[in-house]
C-alpha cells in the first residue's frame, strides 16, 4: 500500500505547530497503525529527519497510553485503541491526517504527545477507597450480587486514554471521572465516601478545565473499551445527592 | 563474597511469622524522617509505594510513562492464584508452595515460595476491600477457576483483564497517598544510575523525559520495580517501553544478576507478519483446552489458514497429541512451545513465514457449538481477527511462541535486598520465587505480594539500623559523578551520528537471542551468538544514529540507552547459559535431553541460582552460586508423556 500522511508536528507546548505532509510507500495491510508509524520514522532517521514523537506503550489495547486523532476520530476509524488499529482498514492511495489528542485540558507536549496528568490528578481527588494496606476482612466476607460486580467492572474497564474527551464538542471528561464514581458507588466497598468521592472529583474535573456534557454521546461512541454514557447519568445522579447532604451544605444552613 | 540467603531457620511454615517478628521496627514517630525511592508503578512497585506511604515513610515514586497506571502489569489477562480454598477442592498454602516450587523445576527458594502462597490469601482480600472488581457467583461469592494446568482451581480473575484490575487497584491506593502527601509521583522520569554512598544506595539519578534535565534524588532506601527484561527479544509480549535499565545500572553499581538465562516462552502468541513487527500479542493459553494443535504431516510452504480445510484429517500431525499422549495440548507452556519450534524446523511449519502452527477450533466447535466457543473466547477470537483479519470461528488460528515473562533478574536475599546494602528488588525485577519455570497466574501474585505484604516489614528491617533523619544531599560528589557519566553517555551516543537507526539495532539483537538463546540452546549455538553480540556492541557504539538533542522529548535516545543496556545484558544471558549446561524449565539445553527428547535436569550439579557478578567494561562477569537447599520438598523430574 501507498498512502499519504498529514501529520501535526509542533517542537514543544510553547512552539507553533503546523502539518507535514509525508509520502509513505512501505505500508503492509498486516501492519498496526504505530507500525506504520514506526517504519516511517525509521526512513526519516535514514533521511537525517527528526521522527515524530507519539505515546505508546503495551501495543496491545490495554494500557491507554496511545492517542492520536486520526481522520478527525479519536483512535481512527474503529471503536479501538490506535494500536489495535490495522492498516487495513484503509485504502491503497488514501490520504490520512494525524493529529494529538486536541482538548485545553491535554496540552500538547510534542508532535502527536500530550500531556494528560489531569486525569491522573481527578483520580488522586477521590478515586480510590481509603483501606491501608493489611486488615482488612476475607474478600468473601461481603457477599456482592453478580450482576453488580458485572456492572462495576463494565465501568471499571476504563483504560483512561482520554478518547471521550477529544472526541466531546466540549472536551468534557464526565465519561472518565463517571467510570469510577460510578464503579466505586455500586460496590459495598466504596459507600463509606461515596458522596465525598462524587463531590471530590466533579470538583477537581472542572478545576482541570474540562468542558461540560451536553450529552451528545460522542464520547461513548469512540470509547475503545465501550464505557456506557450510562455511567454519566449515574455520576450526575451521585453529585447531586452528594451536594444535598454534604457537609459543606449543611455547614452553611441555618442548623434547624 | 559468600551470598546468603538469610532464609530463617526452623520449619518451614513458621519461617515467615518468626522473621516477622524478629525484624527491627521503626518508631511510628520517625518513620518520617526516611525516605524511600520507589521506581517502577506496576503491581510490585504501586503497591510498595502506597503501603510504605500509608505506613508514614516518604515516599519518591518514578516512572517513564505519562501517568503510573501504565505500567505493563496492567496487560496481565489470566489471572491470580491464592491459596483460599474457597472451591474445596483441597487446596491449600502448602500445595500451592508445592506446585510453585515444581512448576520451577527446583531452583527456587523454599522459604521465599512458602511465604509467597502464605500471604497470597491477603491479596485477594486486599484487592476485594480496594474495590477491584473480580468474577462473582450467582450467590455473591469470588469465583475461581483452574489455570494453566493446575489440579485445584485457585485463580481469580476480573474477565480477561485480571492485571488491569489489579493494577489500578494498586494505582487508587498510589493516588491516595499521593494526594495524602505522603508519596510525591514523578511520570516521565527514568532512572539512569543509582547512587552508592558509602557502599549504600543512596539515591538515584534520572531523567526528565521532557526537559531532557538530569536531576539527582536521594533517599535512604532504593527499591526497584522495574520488570523484566523479556525485550532483549526485540519482539515480546512485553510493552515497548519495557526495559532493564534500571536493573542493568544497578548491576553495573554492584548489584548481582541472578539467573539471567531463565526466559518463559508462551507457546499461544500470534506469530510475525513481516520485519515491520513491533510486538507479539500473547492470547490466554486457555485456548488450548480446545484448540488443537497441528501442522501438514508434509511440508507444505506457505500453506493459508484459510486453505488449512484442504489437508485431510489423514494428513495432519497432531504432533502434542502424538508426542505427549496424556496430556495432549495441554503440556507446559515449554513443552509445548519447543515443540511448535521443531515442527517449523523441520519446515512443515504454515503462513507465509512458515513459523506458525494451526490452533485448530472446528471439533470443538462441531462438539460443543459455536455458542458454547463463543461464551468460552469471544474476546480473544475477536482480538485475533482484528489483528490478523482471519476469522477463527471459520478456519484455524495460526500461533507462534514467544517470549513473554522473564524469570531471571537481580538477586535478592529473604528481605529482597541485592547484593548492595539498601537496594531492593520487587516483582519481576528480582530473580527469586519462580525459579526456572513461572506457573500462570503466579506473577501477579508475586509483585503485589512483594509490594503490599513483604517489604513493608523487611525495609524497616534495614531503615532501623539507620539513624532517623539522616538525610544526605544530591551535592554528594557520588552523585555529581553520576550525573556527570549519565551526561557523558548521553552526549555520546549524540554524537555518534552513523547510519543505522536503533531499531534496527534491536532488531538484530533480538535475531541473535531468539535464534541461539530461546527456546533451546546449544553450546555451539551460544558461543556463536556471544560473538555476535560483541561484534554488535561494536557496530552499536560506532554505527548507531540518534537524532534530536538532550534537551527535549527525545523518543529515539530514550529507546538508544536501553537498547546499549539490552546489547550488555544479551551477552550474560549468553554466558548463563553457557554455563548451566543442563536443562530446567524455560532454560532448554539440547545437550542434557533424554533419550526421546525432553528436558534433563542435573541436580548434583546445577542445584544453585547462578549469581553473577559484574566487574568491569568488557571483563569478564564472575559467577557467585547461591546452594538450593530443600529441606521440605523432594525434587523429581517432570514428565508430561
Amino acid at each position: 500500500m501507498k498512502i499519504t500522511l498529514k501529520i501535526w508536528r509542533q517542537k514543544n507546548n510553547t512552539s507553533k505547530g503546523a502539518f507535514k505532509v509525508y509520502q509513505h510507500e512501505h505500508v503492509s495491510e498486516d501492519m498496526s497503525f504505530l507500525e506504520m508509524l514506526d517504519v516511517l520514522n525509521n526512513e526519516l532517521v535514514v533521511k537525517g529527519e527528526e521522527p515524530v514523537a507519539f505515546d505508546h506503550d503495551c501495543r496491545e489495547g490495554i494500557c491507554g497510553m496511545c492517542s492520536l486523532y486520526i481522520n478527525g476520530r479519536p483512535h481512527g476509524p474503529q471503536q479501538t485503541t490506535t494500536c489495535q488499529l490495522h492498516m487495513r482498514t484503509f485504502k491503497d492511495g488514501e490520504t490520512i491526517v494525524v493529529e494529538p489528542w486536541r482538548a485545553k485540558a491535554f496540552p500538547v507536549v510534542k508532535d502527536l504527545v500530550v500531556d494528560r496528568t489531569a486525569f491522573d490528578r481527578i483520580q488522586q481527588a477521590g478515586g480510590y477507597v481509603s483501606v491501608n494496606t493489611g486488615g482488612v476482612p476475607d474478600g468473601n466476607a461481603i457477599p456482592i450480587p453478580k450482576k453488580v460486580a458485572d456492572e462495576a467492572m463494565d465501568a471499571a474497564q476504563c483504560i483512561g486514554c482520554g478518547a471521550c474527551v477529544a472526541a466531546c464538542k466540549n472536551a468534557s471528561a464526565m465519561l472518565f471521572t463517571s467510570a469510577k464514581i460510578s464503579q466505586l458507588a455500586l460496590l459495598p466497598q466504596g459507600q463509606a465516601e461515596r458522596k465525598e468521592r462524587a463531590e471530590k472529583m466533579v470538583a477537581q474535573m472542572d478545576a482541570e478545565g474540562f468542558g461540560a456534557c451536553t450529552n451528545t454521546g460522542a464520547c461513548e461512541a469512540e470509547c475503545p473499551k465501550g464505557i456506557s454514557l450510562t455511567n454519566i447519568a449515574r455520576m450526575n445522579r451521585e453529585y447531586f445527592m452528594a451536594t444535598l447532604t454534604s457537609y459543606e451544605v449543611q455547614a452553611k444552613g441555618d442548623g434547624a | 563474597m559468600k551470598l546468603e540467603s538469610k532464609a530463617p531457620q526452623g520449619p518451614l511454615g513458621e519461617k515467615w511469622t518468626k522473621h516477622k517478628f524478629n525484624v527491627k521496627l521503626v518508631n511510628p514517630a520517625n518513620k518520617r524522617k526516611y525516605d524511600v525511592i520507589v521506581v517502577g508503578t506496576g503491581l510490585a512497585g504501586a503497591s510498595a509505594a502506597a503501603s510504605l506511604g500509608e505506613l508514614g515513610y516518604n515516599v519518591k515514586a518514578f516512572c517513564f510513562q505519562d501517568s503510573p497506571r501504565r505500567a505493563h502489569s496492567i496487560a496481565a489477562q489470566g489471572g491470580i492464584n491464592a491459596a483460599k480454598n474457597y472451591q474445596n477442592d483441597g487446596d491449600s498454602v502448602y500445595r500451592l508452595f508445592y506446585d510453585t516450587i515444581k512448576g520451577g523445576d527446583y531452583r527456587a527458594r523454599e522459604a521465599n515460595v512458602h511465604r509467597l502462597a502464605e500471604v497470597s490469601v491477603n491479596i485477594i482480600d486486599q484487592c476485594v476491600a480496594q474495590g477491584v472488581p473480580f468474577a462473582r457467583e450467582y450467590g455473591g461469592t469470588l469465583a475461581n477457576r483452574s489455570f494453566g494446568g493446575a489440579q485445584v482451581s485457585r485463580t481469580f480473575y476480573a474477565r480477561g483483564q485480571t492485571g488491569q484490575q489489579l493494577l489500578l487497584g494498586a494505582y487508587s491506593a498510589l493516588n491516595r497517598q499521593i494526594a495524602n502527601g505522603k508519596v510525591k509521583m514523578y511520570t516521565r522520569s527514568e532512572m539512569l544510575d543509582v547512587v552508592l554512598v558509602d557502599g549504600k544506595a543512596r539515591g538515584i539519578v534520572v531523567r526528565n523525559l521532557i526537559t531532557g534535565k538530569i536531576e539527582s534524588h536521594s533517599a535512604h532506601a532504593v527499591l526497584l520495580c522495574t520488570g523484566g527484561y523479556g525485550n532483549v527479544f526485540f519482539l515480546s509480549t512485553n510493552a515497548k517501553g519495557s526495559n532493564v535499565t534500571a536493573a542493568w545500572r544497578a548491576h553495573k553499581k554492584g548489584a548481582f544478576f541472578g539467573n539471567p538465562c531463565y526466559t518463559q516462552i508462551h507457546p499461544t502468541c500470534i506469530p510475525v507478519t513481516g520485519d515491520h513487527q513491533s510486538k507479539l500479542t500473547l492470547m490466554s493459553e486457555s485456548l488450548r483446552n480446545d484448540g488443537r494443535v497441528w501442522v501438514p504431516k508434509v511440508a507444505k510452504p506457505g500453506l493459508r489458514a484459510k486453505d488449512a480445510a484442504s489437508i485431510a484429517e489423514d494428513d495432519r500431525d497432531y504432533f502434542l497429541e502424538r508426542k505427549y499422549p496424556s496430556f495432549g495440548n495441554l503440556v507446559p507452556r515449554d513443552v509445548a512451545s519447543r515443540n511448535a519450534k521443531y515442527m517449523c524446523d523441520e519446515g512443515r511449519g504454515v503462513g507465509q513465514t512458515g513459523r506458525a502452527v494451526f490452533l485448530d477450533f472446528a471439533d470443538a466447535i462441531k462438539r460443543d457449538g459455536r455458542n458454547v466457543i463463543e461464551a468460552k473466547y469471544g474476546n480473544l477470537f475477536d482480538m485475533y481477527k482484528q489483528i490478523t483479519g482471519d476469522n477463527p470461528y471459520e478456519m484455524p488460528m495460526m500461533i507462534y511462541p514467544a517470549v513473554h515473562y522473564t524469570m531471571g533478574g537481580l538477586w535478592v536475599d529473604y528481605n529482597l535486598m541485592t547484593t548492595v546494602p539498601g537496594l531492593y528488588a520487587l516483582g519481576e525485577a528480582n530473580f527469586s520465587d519462580h525459579g526456572a519455570n513461572r506457573l500462570g497466574a503466579s506473577a501477579l501474585m508475586q509483585g503485589l505480594a512483594d509490594g503490599y505484604f513483604v517489604i513493608p516489614y523487611t525495609v524497616g528491617d534495614y531503615l532501623a539500623g539507620m539513624k532517623a533523619g539522616e538525610k544526605i544531599s544530591t551535592d554528594l560528589p557520588e552523585f555529581k559523578e553520576a550525573e556527570k557519566q549519565v551526561n557523558e553517555r548521553i552526549a555520546r551516543l549524540l554524537s555518534i551520528k552513523g547510519k543505522k537507526t536503533v531499531d534496527h539495532l534491536h532488531r538484530d539483537l533480538g535475531h541473535i537471542m531468539w535464534e541461539y538463546c530461546g527456546m533451546s540452546r546449544t553450546d555451539a549455538g551460544l558461543r556463536k551468538a556471544k560473538g555476535l553480540i560483541q561484534d554488535l556492541k561494536k557496530e552499536f557504539w560506532s554505527n548507531v544514529n540518534v537524532l534530536g538533542g538532550s534537551s527535549e522529548l527525545n523518543q529515539e535516545l530514550e529507546k538508544a540507552m536501553r537498547v546499549a543496556d539490552f546489547i550488555e545484558l544479551g551477552e550474560l544471558m549468553v554466558d548463563d547459559a553457557l554455563n548451566r549446561t543442563e536443562s530446567c524449565g524455560g532454560h532448554f539445553r539440547e545437550e542434557s535431553s533424554t533419550p526421546d527428547g525432553e528436558a534433563q535436569r542435573k541436580d548434583d550439579e546445577f542445584m544453585y541460582v547462578a549469581a553473577w557478578q559484574y566487574t568491569g567494561e568488557d571483563q569478564p562477569e564472575v559467577l557467585h552460586k547461591e546452594e538450593l537447599i530443600y529441606e521440605t520438598v523432594k525434587p523429581t523430574q517432570r514428565s508430561y508423556k
